[in-house]
This record gives structure tokens, C-alpha cells and sequence, in this order.
């Protein structure tokens, strides 16, 4: 009986249009919302996730307050298949129903499976500059490199969340303790002699040591991104190795000795390796004539697999992406006046579906449409005006 | 009299809009302005002619496209341009800049007055101050500025427009600039050979260098101040101002006959000798024809373009069309919904005109900015209301084109304010493809929405206020709100998502919750909710009209709204000016929504019929509003 009930609404229309005015509702707020919280983060409170809270942050007591778009989007899509299961039976007259929903449900699974599963990374390249990785400008991590063997670097990456979390972190690659000091999701570094008197640099140890840190609000531009600062205290068996601070702003990596080795600290965007190097040979910024008005952006890069014996030239500007193994490479940006250039790269395993589903979508609608249009049509000629 | 009255009509309105395509008159010895007109220059990376220029300028800087001077006399923009640009003395005293703002006015030590319009000898005193004033606000986003930073911040733009153009094809201090040129020309040789003395370690003469160093110097700072460049590029090179081209003289020795052609015809008329002025410009005109044919023709058919102002001539057809349309529910009900349909032809042809002008001279698919959005949301919607105009012969789809056409027409009249309405797209906007599928597809979803809109505010208007709303009426515009939602929900939806595939095309990311995307998926929904609800039965005709109208709403949010929250990839530009707008026009729809939503025996058109108790044709007793729709869905 219950069972019963759940199929009933699970399958019901009634589900559908109050998912639709749910998902309107959140769309509408969560547009809002990005005016003072930023694209990003707005599209993680509201659109990435199961609940919107209240209140939005922090470890106390939330509550949840909206359904999130991760929760809407798949009760649409159970009540879309539902329905379908249930209700299903053939007839051409709903070909069109059929097509578009099958087209939805395919442009609703790879949604959630993009948001899953696809990653974003940026590639910078100078000018002249060779790259084998990418990197995630919204997430930090702190890598621990060994760099006693000059050939190979052996590095240890600790992410950002942990951080966050703070206390003391063990590895068995490290033969030492870290223990997170501070953390600053956000902060401004400054020299300790221009900051004034009042504030005391936190680290005694490195470049850190001359540096005063002041926490900020977290970034909401578009382009922005915070600066993530922390002070890590190095325990070794011997004892403290002394306070380090590890920021994005500090850039030469702090390097330290610990059980006979070598090591360096650094706060750095999360990259991501690829088994393939990528050079910029040139970089072309073109503007309209006695403009601003950017007409056009290219990146001439040389890609070098080895493994494929790949060595090839390749031209990337707006709108032609290239596409390898799996990843794609766009013109996002530039920098230093045009000596650096910013590849966008993504891996999206399910970017093929909304192509897809819009052709089968477009399709239904086309013929659902058609179909009421010739009976609307049949019926006006019957009926004189 | 009733069969002629359309014919008479259309004949009439034809003859109104045939005058404008007579070419602009020459006042009688004056100068040939059109000639002038015409000739092509290079602006904002875009060759147009000088009319553009001056219509554009005075748009941004005066807010109008003509100037009334203090003796009552009315500038044309091309006027006003060749003051500018070639007598500044006296352009100095008309008063061109707007100043409302109380608080830039108190800037000066004015008082706030009927007066708006200053000239720039009035602001001269200050400029150091707006300069200062303006470069302060111009560091903000356009969303954090004051009302005051804003005023002051244009003025400050205005000004730098207009000295600019004063500087564009000669210095503006120049009186006999064609002499000018000849003096340094002349002085190349001498300098030269001073120069080769000096470098040897001879004795040289030092004047004779130091007035060369002053030419170039002059002509240096005319090249970086000119808003035009007039001097087309000999082959595949680029336009260049006028000072570019006379400091390359420097080294050839030479003069480009542009350039002297330009001096000369500016001497004229700074002396007020027409005659040789309209020599010049005929000059240019033969020489520009033979070295830059396409820049001609194309500067020739914008200016023809400028001067029959096609949109305005349609706004006024519309307007006309959708009274007759409305009185035509009234009585005398055949004559008027035709007269109202052949105008309605007339200016949709007169539209279309307007749209494909633009796309020929912008040789790109016909929505690139907002204004263009306007132009075209209001064609797409004139086009199928006119078919349902045509199916129903009623006066509804007539009505509904003429409403939706004027309404468009004026907000894009709006829009322009900005200046050149054919910019220089942004690289990533730069391919024809995704404009012509995505951005046509979004914007003809618009169309729809609003055409929706308007049907249902037929409907619940003539219900509540009128007698006029027949079964037979209801019915058709139930059905006809009903295909032109479904034809909104198609074209919205294809829009968006091939939206999502160009920015995957673009950067690699189908869906980034920009809010113009939002925006778009928002109308999605709606129209999404509204035809299951209806198929499941949810709501009958009342319900669809009602949510039809609050289609307005969400299709105003994602065409206006989006932008004025100044985040985002789409924002072309906050809208601070036409917010309140926004706001009138959602509370007078959700007042028409709570007007419908109230008891049918308010109704004043389901009083009539409730009480003839009168049986439709399939002798089902007709209770009006709950009128069960034909399922189509079973």
C-alpha cells in the first residue's frame, strides 16, 4: 500500500511541475545570489549540491533550507524514467513525448555525470615555455617534494581541505609530523616592517619569517581568486624544525633538511600531470583597429608525446579548441601583456550528451509540435470564422 | 466607403514613408553636406560614413540625434559634425553636454535649473576638475558608482569625445591648415640637410630643426588625439589619422592627396567658401570611389540607411495598426482588422528592410548586441502574429503585432544611446555560426513569449473590462496562446542548449550557471510547467493565460534583468536607466495576474454569457474559465 503511494507520486505529474517550479525557484535565487557571492561560489551553494543552508558556512548547528540542484535534478530524473516505465506504451501519436523526455533524461544524466566527473584545469605558458601539467587555480594544495635526488622529485601533496581542518598531519613518505599552525582561507601578505608595529609575522623560519599575514573576505569576482595562506610547524623526531609559512604569494619554494634529506615546501595550485609536454611558441592578441575591442586570441603551441611519437604544431584560438587524449585545450586568457597565455583545460567524459540529447530533444519537440499544428490547422479550416 | 477605407489607408501611409527615400535637399549655396556625408572613415573599427560619425557622437554626448541651438535653430547631426570638426571656434558655444545631475551642477558652484544643455566654453573653466572627478569614478565597476559618479564620469567622456573629434581632421587651433602643410613641406629639405649637419659635427642651423621638431610634435599629438581615421591604407594596411599621415610626409617628402583634399575643404568652409568646400568633398567623393570602392558603396547605403530611418517609420505604422486593430473590437469590425493588417504589411516590410540594412552593413546575423535583440524580438513576434492574424481574421494577432512591434521599436530607440548600435564584435563572439543558430533561437523564444504574453493580456483585458470576449474569441485565443507557448518552449530550448554547445566550443564548459544562462533555462521551465500543467489538466484557459503572463516576467528577467545584475559573461553594460522600467513592468503584469485571478462573475464578458445561459455548439452548457481544454495528451 505505502509502496503503492511512493510509486504513485514518484511517477506523478503532479512531481514533475512542482520539480520545475522548485528548480525555478532555486535558478532565480541562486542568480541573485551570485551578485554578492560570486558565480562560483553561488553555483556550489545552490547548483552543486543536495541542500541550500542556513546558515550557509560554518561547522555549528544548519539547517537545510531548499532542495539543491544535484537533489532536484535527480528527482526529476527518477520521476522522468518512472514515469516512463510505468506509463510507457507505444503509439506514434507520442512519439514526440517519447523522444524529448528520452532526450531530457539524457541531457539530465550527463549533466549530473559532467558535475561529477569533469575536471577543469588551467594550463599558463609563457612564452617560449614548456608545460606537462596543468593546474587547478580554485584549488591549493601543499606539496612536500624530496629533492634529494636531483633526477627525479618525489612529491607529496597535501590538499587544501585537510589543511583546513587543521591539527597534525603524518605521512609514511614523510619522516617528519606537520602540524597546521594557521590557516587563512583568504589573506593578504605584507612585509612586517610596512604592516606597522602591531602585528608579528607568525613563521620563524624562511622568507615567511619577514612577513606579516592578514586575513581578508573571500574573493566574489568572476576572475578572482583567494589567496590561501598557512604557517606549518615542522616536527621531526630530533624536535621542531620551526614555523614555515606556505602561501600562494611566496614564490620560491622554502627548502629544509630532515632525516637526511632534502626537502621543499610549497603552496601551490593542485596540478594535474599529463604524459605529454606542450610549449608555447607564440602568442597573438589582435584588436579591432583603433580599438580595445579584442578581435582575436591565438596560442601557437608545439605538443610532444613521446609515447605516441606525436610532435606536432598546432594553432589554438577562440572557438577551435584542440582535442587530445581526452582533454580539450581552449584560449581562456592572457597575462604580462601578452607574454603569458592561459589554456583552459578540461576532461569531460560525457561532454558528447548534450549534443546528443538536444538533436533527440529538438526532435521530439518538432514532432509533437507538428503533430498539434496539422490537427490545429485541420480544425481552424472546419470552424468559419 | 468601407471596401476603399483600407486601400486609402495603406495608400496614404505608403505615400508617408516614400518621402523620406527622396535624397536630403542642399540648402541653396550652402554646403553639400551630403556629399560630405558620405565619405568613409574609420571609427571604432568600423568604416562608416561621417554622418554615422556625426549621428552617433551627438547621440552619445547630447542624448538626441539633432542639436537645437539658443536661437531656436535645429542642427542636424551632420551640421554639427562639420562645426566640430572643422570650425570648433564655433561649435564651442553651442550647448551640447547634458548636465541634470544636482550634484556635478553644484560642482560648479549652478544651481539646478530647467536649463540642461552647457556648451563647452561654460565647462571650460572646470575641466581639470571633471578630469579629476571622473577619473576617480571611472576606477569602480559600473555597478558600484554613485548617480553622481555616473553623471560625472560621462560628462568627463563627452568631453574627451568632442575635443577628439575637434582634433580628427585638422588641429582644432588650425586656420589655414592647407597652407600649414605646404609650409612644412616645403621646410623637409632644409631641416633635412640641418639635421645631416648636425650629425656630421658641422654648424647647423638650429631654427630651421627646432621648427621641424614643433611640425612633427603637432602632428604626433593629432594622430593620438583624432577620434576618426580618415586616411584609408594604400593595400592590406591599416586606416591611419590624418597625423600619422603627415608625420610619414617627413621621410617621403610626399603628401597624401586625402590629406590635402581634407585641409583644403576645411579652409573653405572655416572662410565660408561653399563653393570650394562642395569642390573638396566632390574631390574626395571621385577620389574615394576609385581607391575604395566597396568602403563607398557600403558608406553610400548606410547613409541612405541613416537618413529613411527605417524603425522609426515602422514604430509609427505599428502604433497606427494596433489602435485600428483595437477599435475594430468595438465595431465596424472587417474594414478596421484589414486596413490594420496591409499597414501592418507595410511596416513589417519597412522592418525587415531596417534588419537586413544591418546585417548587410555588419555583415553578420542579425542579433549581435541588445539593440539588435530588440529589433529582431520584435520582428520574430510581428511575423507570427501576423499569422495568426491571418488564420483568425479577428483583429487579435493584429492587435498583438502592432503592440509588440511599437513596444520593441521604442525600447531599442533606447538602447542606442550607447553610440554605434553596429559595434566591432568581442573576439568570442566572433563566429557567424553560433549567432545565427543560438542567438537567433534564444531571441525568436522571446519573441514567442511575449507574443504569448500579449495574447493573454488580450484575453484577460477584454474579459474584466469588456463585453467583448466571446466564447468563440476565447477559444481561438486559448488555442492560439497555446501554439505560440509550445512554439516558445521549442525555440527557447534548442536556444539555450546550443548555447551550452558553443560555450563548450568555447571553454570547454557546457553549462557555467552564467546568469544570462540562467536566465534562458528559467523561460525553459516555465514553459515546460506551463504545458504539463495544462496537459495534466492543472490548469484550463484561465490558468494558461495567467502563466502565459507571468511568461512576461521571466522572459523580461532574462532579456533585461540578467544584465542589470552586472556579473557574468553576457552583461553587454548595466542598465541602471532602464531598471525602473523592469520594475513597472512586472508589477503591472503581476496586476493583470491578480486581476485575472479574480471570481468569473467579475468578469464583465462572462456576465453577459453566464446569463444568456446560452449552449455552445456541441450543446454542452458553456461555463466560461472552467472550460475544459482539449487534452491533447492523454
Amino acid at each position: 500500500m505505502l509502496l503503492r503511494k511512493f510509486i504513485d507520486l514518484i511517477t506523478s505529474l503532479k512531481l514533475t511541475i512542482a520539480c520545475l517550479a522548485a528548480a525555478m525557484a532555486l535558478i532565480f535565487a541562486g542568480t541573485l545570489a551570485q551578485v554578492h557571492l560570486g558565480i562560483w561560489e553561488a553555483q556550489q551553494r545552490y547548483f552543486q549540491s543536495l541542500f541550500v543552508w542556513w546558515p550557509a558556512e560554518g561547522n555549528g548547528f544548519r539547517i537545510p533550507i531548499f532542495p539543491g540542484g544535484h537533489l532536484i535534478g535527480a528527482i526529476l530524473l527518477v520521476n522522468l524514467i518512472a514515469a516512463h516505465v510505468k506509463r510507457f506504451r507505444w503509439t506514434w501519436r507520442k512519439l514526440g513525448i517519447h523522444l524529448t523526455h528520452a532526450g531530457l533524461i539524457i541531457m539530465l544524466a550527463g549533466g549530473l555525470f559532467t558535475d561529477l566527473f569533469a575536471v577543469e584545469s588551467h594550463m599558463r605558458l609563457n612564452v617560449g615555455g614548456t608545460k606537462n601539467f596543468s593546474e587547478d587555480p580554485r584549488r591549493m594544495e601543499l606539496a612536500v617534494i624530496d629533492t634529494t635526488n636531483p633526477e627525479v622529485e618525489q612529491v607529496t601533496a597535501i590538499p587544501e581541505s585537510v589543511l583546513r581542518r587543521g591539527g597534525t598531519i603524518e605521512h609514511k613518505s614523510l619522516p617528519f609530523r606537520i602540524a597546521v599552525r594557521h590557516y587563512y582561507q583568504n589573506s593578504r601578505l605584507q612585509m612586517a616592517g610596512e604592516a606597522g608595529g602591531a602585528k608579528q609575522p607568525i613563521a620563524n623560519r624562511g622568507p615567511g619569517a619577514q612577513a606579516v599575514v592578514e586575513p581578508v573576505p573571500r574573493s566574489t569576482g568572476v576572475n578572482d581568486r583567494d589567496l590561501v595562506t598557512a604557517a606549518v610547524e615542522i616536527l621531526a623526531a630530533e624536535g621542531s624544525l620551526g614555523i614555515w609559512l606556505v602561501s600562494d604569494a611566496l614564490d620560491a619554494p622554502q627548502t629544509f633538511s630532515a632525516g637526511d634529506r632534502t626537502w621543499q615546501l610549497a603552496m601551490r595550485p593542485v596540478r594535474y600531470y599529463k604524459p605529454y609536454s606542450v610549449t608555447l611558441q607564440k602568442f597573438t592578441h589582435e584588436k579591432y583597429p583603433g580599438t580595445e575591442i579584442p578581435k582575436d586570441f591565438a596560442s601557437r603551441i608545439t605538443l610532444i608525446d613521446e609515447d605516441g611519437g606525436v610532435n606536432r604544431n598546432v594553432l589554438i584560438y577562440m572557438n577551435h579548441p584542440l582535442r587530445y587524449r581526452g582533454e580539450t585545450y581552449y584560449q581562456a586568457g592572457f597575462e604580462r601583456d601578452d607574454r603569458t597565455s592561459i589554456l583552459q583545460v578540461v576532461r569531460n567524459p560525457s561532454f558528447l550528451a548534450p549534443y546528443i540529447a538536444c538533436i533527440i530533444v529538438a526532435a521530439g519537440l518538432l514532432v509533437q509540435f507538428g503533430y498539434h499544428l496539422v490537427g490545429f490547422s485541420r480544425r481552424e479550416r472546419a470552424v468559419p470564422a | 466607403m468601407k471596401r476603399y477605407l483600407p486601400w486609402l489607408v495603406l495608400i496614404l501611409a505608403f505615400a508617408w514613408v516614400s518621402v523620406s527615400w527622396l535624397p536630403p535637399k542642399i540648402q541653396q549655396g550652402g554646403p553639400d553636406l551630403v556629399t560630405f556625408g558620405k565619405i568613409p572613415v574609420l571609427v571604432g573599427g568600423r568604416v562608416k560614413p561621417l554622418d554615422t560619425v556625426g549621428r552617433n557622437s551627438l547621440l552619445i554626448v547630447h542624448g538626441k540625434e539633432t542639436l537645437r541651438l539658443a536661437d531656436g535653430k535645429q542642427l542636424t547631426a551632420i551640421e554639427w559634425l562639420a562645426d566640430v570638426v572643422l570650425k570648433p571656434a564655433i561649435a564651442d558655444d553651442y550647448p551640447l553636454f547634458v548636465i541634470q545631475n544636482a550634484e556635478v551642477l553644484g560642482l560648479f558652484g549652478w544651481e539646478q535649473s530647467d536649463r540642461k544643455y552647457f556648451s563647452f566654453n561654460e565647462l571650460a573653466p572646470f575641466l581639470k576638475q571633471i578630469d579629476a572627478q571622473g577619473e576617480q569614478a571611472d576606477k569602480l565597476e559600473s555597478v558600484e558608482r554613485s548617480a553622481y559618479q555616473t553623471a560625472i564620469l560621462n560628462l568627463r567622456n563627452a568631453l574627451i569625445l568632442c575635443q577628439r573629434l575637434k582634433n580628427s581632421l585638422r588641429p582644432e587651433d588650425a586656420h589655414e591648415f592647407a597652407t600649414e602643410i605646404a609650409t612644412y613641406v616645403a621646410a623637409i629639405p632644409s631641416a633635412a640637410e640641418a639635421a645631416r649637419q648636425r650629425e656630421k659635427g658641422e654648424t647647423f642651423d638650429k631654427e630651421k630643426l627646432d621648427a621641424m621638431a614643433a611640425f612633427a610634435e603637432r602632428y604626433d599629438n593629432l594622430a593620438n588625439m583624432a577620434y576618426t581615421l580618415a586616411v584609408p591604407p594604400a593595400q592590406g594596411a591599416r586606416w591611419r589619422p590624418i597625423g600619422a599621415v603627415l608625420t610619414d610626409t617627413l621621410r617621403s617628402g610626399e603628401v597624401h592627396p586625402v590629406v590635402i583634399a581634407y585641409a583644403k575643404l576645411g579652409d573653405a568652409y572655416h572662410a565660408g567658401d561653399y563653393q570650394a568646400f562642395n569642390q573638396q568633398a566632390a574631390f574626395l567623393r571621385d577620389w574615394f570611389a576609385k581607391e575604395q570602392p566597396t568602403a563607398v558603396r557600403r558608406s553610400a547605403f548606410e547613409f541612405l540607411f541613416n537618413h529613411v530611418d527605417p524603425f522609426t517609420h515602422s514604430m509609427v505604422l505599428y502604433v497606427l495598426a494596433f489602435l485600428l486593430a483595437c477599435f475594430s473590437w468595438l465595431g465596424w469590425s472587417r474594414p478596421l482588422t484589414r486596413t490594420a493588417f496591409y499597414l501592418l504589411l507595410l511596416a513589417l516590410a519597412i522592418h525587415t528592410f531596417g534588419l537586413g540594412s544591418r546585417m548587410y552593413l555588419q555583415e553578420r546575423p542579425p542579433v549581435t548586441n541588445l539593440y539588435s535583440s530588440a529589433i529582431f524580438i520584435g520582428w520574430g513576434a510581428v511575423i507570427v502574429a501576423l499569422i495568426l492574424e491571418r488564420i483568425f481574421r479577428d483583429g487579435i494577432g493584429a492587435a498583438c503585432a502592432g503592440a509588440i512591434g511599437f513596444i520593441t521599436l521604442i525600447i531599442a530607440h533606447h538602447l542606442a544611446g550607447s553610440g554605434d548600435t553596429l559595434e566591432m564584435l568581442q573576439a568570442v563572439l566572433d563566429t557567424n555560426i553560433w549567432l545565427a543558430t543560438h542567438v537567433v533561437a534564444i531571441t525568436t523564444g522571446y519573441s514567442a513569449m511575449f507574443l504569448a504574453g500579449m495574447l493573454a493580456m488580450i484575453y484577460i483585458i477584454r474579459g474584466v473590462f469588456t463585453r467583448s470576449l466571446q466564447k468563440q474569441t476565447a477559444d481561438s485565443l486559448a488555442r492560439m496562446t497555446y501554439g505560440v507557448v509550445c512554439f516558445a518552449t521549442l525555440f527557447s530550448f534548442v536556444g539555450t542548449v546550443l548555447g551550452g554547445i558553443w560555450a563548450d566550443q568555447s571553454w570547454g564548459r557546457f553549462w557555467g550557471w552564467d546568469p544570462k544562462e540562467n536566465g534562458a533555462v528559467l523561460i525553459v521551465l516555465w514553459c515546460a510547467m506551463t504545458l504539463h500543467a495544462r496537459w495534466g489538466g492543472y490548469i484550463r484557459q484561465r490558468g494558461l493565460m495567467i502563466m502565459a503572463i507571468f511568461g512576461n516576467v521571466v522572459t523580461s528577467f532574462s532579456w533585461f534583468g540578467v544584465n542589470m545584475l552586472g556579473v557574468g559573461l553576457h552583461s553587454y553594460g548595466f542598465m541602471q536607466k532602464a531598471f525602473p522600467w523592469l520594475v513597472g513592468f512586472v508589477v503591472s503584469q503581476l496586476a493583470l495576474m491578480a486581476i485575472a485571478a479574480m471570481p468569473l462573475e467579475r468578469w464583465r464578458s462572462f456576465q453577459t454569457i453566464a446569463t444568456s445561459s446560452r449552449r455552445d455548439r456541441d450543446g454542452v452548457k458553456f461555463v466560461p474559465g472552467k472550460l475544459a481544454v482539449e487534452t491533447t495528451s492523454e
